[in-house]
């Protein structure tokens, strides 16, 4: 360092390391929610995580490994089928969920194989015309009565108590687990190459990163996690109607709260995920006009505010609250503060306390 | 005999999704674009020309006078106002606008035209039904003839109009590469309105013929995208002439399927779309899909 100006990359901010306490002390109050709150507000929890799990899996993919679907309620309704399947051969109800979420993803694998070679948009219909294929299939299976639909019986024999705990914890350790993997995931070699990836696939590849294992990883977790959200809204719900669950609304609920909270952040997700639940909550009645607003507002942030509430936000005050990315950080002594590594060659139009990770593409990185 | 009569019929259909595939098709080839709204512009066509026909006494056929225009006018305005902002913010965008488009639209229909299924076939009298008989059992209808017939014509018009038209021309520059195109004089932002005012016109004229040949509801849109998308991968991204074959590809498919089990129709389109995918994959690999600059902007 010739001047007395430079940077330091640093992941942890004190306000992301408060706020990561602060994540933990509420996951704990979360855990103990059905035994300190009234059922209708445990309820509400599980379909806000069934929610909150749709939306960050949505983001891996669109946000993270820029593939845009269409159809991921194909996983969301084959994960809920699978697990009528489980449990009609015997499996007792909670294993036949997780099972089910397991079996839709590693369906996922042979569908990863043909989808992840086409591009942008005809990725995005040829998702859907998956999820319309899976959808009629379904409802061929007798054990579906076609449209009519099916209850997951094997239910009804847990007391409504009970069964609203377990859906409760279930939903809550999944929506967790999937958050951590996420987290971990970006956190590493591969959230560095995918967002490459995401940026200009060429040139990701031209430097060494393996783009196509890199885009499977995450469509495959993206299909695991909308398969358990699909089989813990069979376990909320108890029914299984292929027309709804293998709907198109998914998706558009998915890019709502994806577009809303924040494409391409690992925070904005989780806050589309609740504005989307209040907004259902306070306007879920009006039906139609509901989903034409939610049209209509993902239309105008795709248009206006592409990095969504939570970019715009981050951006503006440079706050991050997880430490998913990394910030150069300017300082002013010859010396990095602490023995921290200097960034060895900090690009001149990166405001200092700013993210590097989403505004502009890190360095791409082999993949491990 | 049947199979005579599916595989005539499945040609016939096959028109009909060529007409339907020929304007995202040519989107996507001038503006890389695939409009996820396609089909619901489709639909919201076929909603004005009911509604005129139920309210005056106005043929379909004449009430296509003033709506075409007006599918014109809203896929230039489109472009001005939605795709213009989406394509500067990169690809993925373009994708998440017009879904949210078309989730309005659909529910917008719904809101005012209500649950109900709906079909021009009684605002156009025999048409809808009077056919020639080729030999005993074996039936061409007018109207299916007429779309077949519509869709070569307005394939075939397209390459022409492409090919030998100033204006053609300076739409192959454009898609081709739209700042060398700007550097000779080209208005790239005119181009783009024009393509985008083409393809959804064809939409719309899609969309009255099918609710002319069957019936359709506010919700009709999507399925009508997905296949219109299919015969054009089928029958190669961004080819004119390939979208026709794709289209017939598919429509055989469905009628044979619809043969073989009720709901064979859907099943073995998605099936046949899905293998044709996966045979070009596997033996071009990423570089076979060609045909998207192909018979736009090569010289043919």
């Amino acid at each position: 360092m010739s001047t007395n100006r430079g940077f330091v990359v640093e992941r942890w901010t004190r306000l992301s390391i408060a706020s990561s306490i602060a994540a933990v002390a509420l996951l704990v109050v979360l855990a103990l929610a059905p035994l300190l709150f009234a059922a209708n507000i445990v309820d509400s929890l599980t379909t806000l995580f069934i929610y909150l799990i749709l939306s960050v899996m949505w983001n891996a993919l669109a946000g993270y490994a820029g593939l845009v679907s269409v159809g991921q309620q194909a996983f969301f309704g084959l994960g809920a089928y699978f697990a009528i399947q489980f449990s009609y051969y015997g499996i007792s109800v909670y294993p036949a969920l997780l099972l089910g979420a397991v079996a839709a993803g590693l369906l996922s694998l042979p569908i990863s194989m043909l989808m992840l070679r086409l591009r942008s948009g005809e990725f995005a219909i040829g998702m859907w015309v998956v999820a319309e294929l899976a959808h009629l299939l379904v409802a061929l299976d007798p054990l579906i009565n076609g449209e009519t639909g099916v209850s997951m019986i094997a239910l009804n024999a847990i007391s409504p108590d009970d069964r609203r705990a377990y859906n409760y914890w279930m939903a809550l350790v999944a929506m967790v687990g999937l958050l951590a993997v996420v987290f971990a995931l970006l956190r590493g070699r591969l959230g560095a190459a995918v967002q490459a990836i995401r940026d200009d696939e060429d040139a990701a590849q031209s430097v060494g990163v393996r783009v196509l294992a890199g885009k499977r990883t995450i469509f495959l977790l993206a299909a695991f996690g909308c398969a358990l959200a699909g089989s813990l809204w069979l376990g909320t719900s108890i029914t299984f109607q292929p027309r709804t669950y293998f709907g198109i609304q998914w998706t558009a609920y998915m890019i709502f709260m994806v577009l809303v909270g924040g494409l391409g952040t690992f925070e904005g997700p989780i806050l589309g995920g609740v504005i989307f639940f209040l907004i259902e909550y306070l306007f879920g009645e009006t039906g139609v006009w509901y989903l034409v607003g939610l049209g209509a507002a993902a239309i105008v942030f795709a248009l206006f505010l592409p990095r969504g509430l939570w970019g715009t936000i981050e951006e503006r005050f440079g706050i991050r609250i997880l430490p998913v990315g990394y910030s150069l950080r300017m300082f002013r002594s010859d010396f990095p503060p602490g023995g921290g590594a200097a960034a060895p060659d900090p690009q001149p139009s990166i405001k200092p306390g700013v993210a590097a990770n989403e505004s502009k593409a890190p360095p791409p990185v082999e993949l491990g | 005999m049947i199979w005579v009569t599916q595989l005539l019929n499945g040609v016939l259909l096959g028109g009909y999704y060529a007409l339907l595939a020929c304007g995202l098709s040519f989107m996507f080839g001038v503006m890389r674009i695939i409009n996820l709204a396609h089909g619901d512009f489709a639909i919201l066509s076929a909603c004005l020309v009911f509604l005129i026909a139920n309210t005056t006494d106005i043929s379909p056929f004449i009430a296509l006078v003033v709506v075409l225009p007006l599918m014109a006018l809203i896929g230039w305005g489109l472009q001005r106002w939605m795709l213009e902002r989406s394509l500067r913010a990169g690809m993925l965008v373009p994708l998440l606008t017009t879904f949210g488009l078309a989730i309005v639209i659909e529910n917008g229909l719904f809101e005012y035209f209500g649950a109900d299924t709906r079909s021009l076939a009684p605002y156009i009298g025999d048409f809808a039904y009077d056919s020639w008989a080729i030999t005993g059992n074996v039936y061409i209808g007018y109207l299916a003839a007429l779309i077949f017939a519509l869709a070569v014509v307005l394939l075939g018009g397209l390459k022409l109009f492409l090919t030998y038209t100033s204006l053609g021309r300076a739409i192959r520059a454009t898609a081709e590469d739209s700042d060398t195109a700007a550097l000779v004089g080209i208005n790239a932002r005119a181009v783009y309105g024009i393509a985008a005012a083409i393809a959804v016109a064809t939409a719309g004229l899609a969309g009255v013929f099918l609710a002319m040949r069957a019936v359709f509801t506010p919700y009709s849109g999507p399925e009508q995208l997905i296949f219109a998308f299919e015969a054009v991968v089928i029958g190669g991204i961004g080819s004119l002439s390939g979208t026709l074959v794709g289209g017939i590809v598919l429509g055989v498919a469905q009628t044979f399927g619809a043969q073989i089990n009720p709901q064979g129709f859907l099943i073995t389109g998605h099936v046949v779309f899905l293998v044709v995918l996966a045979g070009r994959l596997a033996l071009t690999g990423l570089r076979g899909r060609g045909g998207i600059q192909g018979l736009l902007a090569r010289q043919p």
